[in-house]
């Protein structure tokens, strides 16, 4: 059986053209950048190219690029750096819909070490509010960490204003980016933020390479301490076939950037409008006017989650759902919850996300087949439209 | 992924009895869309007091649908006492196994059979609603403390984790895990010892995961290692899993030849006799 992938902003393919620049430094160009030989410097001069290839996708200087091992390594180093390089600052702030990278370290800091966080709430449609940002911004705020799109629903948040009003109080922005790189036209020459974080396995590279923006003399304190490599602000031989592939998977993103927002646009769009039409009582989770162009979040009322990504996954369809049963707790995703969805629609949510490697006819595959199971689903359930669900003792807000 | 047996996948993907039953002699009603998974049972008795028909409709996950699936399957033919039988164990064990997590599915359907049985006596309504003596304990998913006691007498429950994966009860917020604690030591104090004694049964009896992790770990620093030590070797804690202590031999005693015997001899005893007689020790 094929498989149709609509789980991209899980991971993504390896574009085979990203496999075929990385391939020659595993077995045949093995050398280490740092080493003084030609053997290993030539490899040096690729990394170099790599640095200018994530740059020229960022709009921002290659100096300013530092290779991570993974989108959650950059988040940490960010926030970490932040409060090292302004000690007397205690306060953090950042939103309830991060991603856990971000969201466990805040936790974490506040447990640990005493730091104050605010995590910023959003509205029905994931939404955040600028004058509670503001509100929020205090004199001892040392860093606020927003990501620029959301993994769940797709929403993109208003980061070159939020940015912005960070600078004027002399506050050290963040982005979480690892959902909008490759997806949507950044430039940092124009958005002020100081920090960025992205991850090579969502745009088409490989996994366990990342990469961190830090602005140019910005105060910068490394995580991983030894040698010195990327300027030393981040010690460890460089993951040279990771980095060649970062720089092949931006220039690649770069080149399909206008597809990405036409044509993948177009395909989600077919997908969303064919469900929502098809099938009664669902419901579009996010905003649908600042989203991604590849995600779309749909609940399907009365049913729950894990059991139709089973179903589809019988019929060799990849997505993921914000139900309880999928997101390793007992509760639906932290994302709908912050967005108070409504039980009914978000133990039954389910997130597709497609890429450019998807086809019309797979998009037509699926529009086709999950009607009769999500109705018998619903077969199944003892709850519809018109039989009201019982309330339950819950205390977390509807 | 969630890892099924291939009789929980054949349960979900084909369910058997769905659907309702008009002329129900009984009807138990679980769970709730909030909770994130309920389940109806109907059962049809006939004049011997056999059930002849079963039939049940669920909200949940694929091992809530099988769970509920498997049950009606196991109703049907039985007489309604042999129903009263059933466990959540053996619903789970006719499946051949439900992954921990998602134990609470089983413990659902025995939940709505129990119900269902009252029903059919006349002694409380089809929707299962919790006297008011009980205590509320978990306040995110609705459980009170008899389920939760029941639940871990019927299941030999040892852990906060277990009781979560059995009620959902501490899935939430985390706020009433010192109830759960509780709740362990109050059911192992009375399952244990039937005569009431303060003397435990043994030393790590309703003691909470923790403690008896810190038990294990003193045992071995002061009883265990010294004795090591004197002959040129050390002994490391890699990992306690449950009743399974894992352990590693460093120095003169990694590699030696009579490890597997200090092991058994020395390091097992030790543990048996200051903490738990469950308890087994191996290398990692």
């Amino acid at each position: 059986m094929k498989t149709i992938y609509l789980d991209n902003n899980a991971t993504t393919q390896v574009d085979p053209a990203v496999f075929e620049a990385m391939k020659p430094y595993f077995t045949e160009l093995y050398g280490n950048p740092s080493s003084m030989h030609r053997f290993g410097g030539q490899v040096g001069v690729k990394l170099k190219e790599a640095r200018a290839s994530v740059a020229n996708l960022l709009g921002c200087a290659p100096e300013e690029i530092i290779f991570t091992s993974c989108g959650s390594e950059s988040d940490n180093t960010a926030i970490r750096s932040a409060l090292a390089a302004r000690p007397e600052r205690r306060h953090i702030i950042t939103t309830a819909v991060e991603h856990p990278a971000i969201l466990s370290l805040c936790k974490f800091l506040e447990k640990r070490d005493g730091y104050e966080v605010t995590y910023l709430g959003t509205d029905d449609r994931g939404r955040l509010d600028l004058d509670e940002y503001k509100a929020a911004i205090r004199p001892d705020t040392a860093i606020v960490s927003i990501m620029w799109a959301n993994n769940e629903t797709g929403n993109i948040h208003p980061i070159e204003e939020m940015a912005k009003i960070a600078k004027e109080h002399d506050v050290f922005f963040h982005t979480d980016a690892v959902q909008a790189v490759g997806k949507v036209d950044i430039d940092l020459s124009k958005v002020p933020v100081d920090m960025l974080s992205l991850s090579g396995h969502k745009l088409h590279g490989p996994k366990g390479v990342g990469a961190l923006f830090v602005r140019k003399r910005l105060p910068f304190r490394p995580y991983l301490i030894g040698g010195h490599q990327e300027r030393s602000r981040r010690a460890g031989t460089e993951n040279t076939t990771g980095i060649i592939a970062l720089g092949k998977a931006c220039e690649l993103a770069r080149e399909h950037m206008k597809e990405e927002n036409t044509e993948v646009k177009r395909l989600r769009d077919k997908l969303e409008t064919g469900l929502l039409k098809a099938i009664p009582d669902t419901k579009l989770n996010g905003d649908p006017e600042h989203r991604l162009p590849n995600t779309t979040n749909i609940s399907f009322g009365y049913v729950e989650g894990e059991a139709i990504l089973l179903m589809i996954d019988q019929m060799g369809i990849a997505a993921s759902s914000g139900s309880a049963c999928t997101s390793g707790s007992l509760e639906p995703s932290h994302v709908l919850r912050a967005m108070g969805v409504p039980f009914t629609f978000a133990h039954g949510s389910i997130r597709f996300s497609l890429s450019r490697f998807n086809t019309e006819e797979e998009i037509d595959f699926v529009i086709e087949t999950l009607p009769p199971i999500i109705k018998n689903l619903r077969k199944l359930s003892p709850f519809s439209a018109d039989k009201k669900a019982p309330a339950c003792t819950k205390s977390f807000s509807e | 992924m969630w890892e099924y047996t291939d009789k929980v996948k054949d349960h979900f993907l084909n369910p058997r009895n769905v659907g309702t039953l008009e002329d129900a002699d009984g009807v138990g009603e679980v769970g709730s869309l909030a909770c994130g998974d309920a389940l109806t049972l109907y059962i049809k008795v006939d004049d011997e007091g056999k059930i002849s028909d079963a039939k049940f409709q669920t909200f949940g996950c694929a091992s809530a649908i099988a769970s509920s699936s498997a049950l009606t399957e196991m109703l049907i033919g039985k007489t309604v006492e042999e129903a009263e039988k059933i466990s959540n164990k053996d619903i789970a064990e006719y499946l051949g196994g439900l992954p921990r997590e998602k134990m609470h599915c089983s413990v659902m359907g025995q939940e709505a059979l129990e119900q269902a049985i009252k029903n059919m006596r006349g002694e409380a309504p089809s929707k299962m609603e919790h006297s008011h003596e009980g205590e509320l304990i978990c306040e995110c998913f609705g459980v009170f403390d008899e389920e939760i006691l029941h639940a871990i007498k019927e299941n030999d429950l040892k852990t906060v984790e277990d009781v979560t994966n059995f009620t959902k009860a501490g899935g939430g917020c985390g706020k009433c895990i010192p109830d759960l604690e509780r709740l362990l030591a109050e059911a192992h104090g009375e399952g244990v010892c039937p005569t009431p004694s303060s003397k435990p049964a043994f030393p790590a009896e309703g003691m909470t995961n923790i403690q008896r992790m810190h038990l294990i770990e003193s045992v071995i620093d002061n009883d265990v290692r010294p004795k090591l030590q004197a002959d040129g070797g050390n002994i490391e804690l890699v990992d306690i899993d449950r009743d399974a202590v894992v352990v590693r031999f460093l120095g003169m005693c990694s590699g030696c030849p009579s490890s597997q015997a200090t092991l058994k001899n020395l390091v097992e005893t030790a543990l048996r006799e200051k903490v738990d007689p469950a308890l087994t020790v191996r290398e990692g």
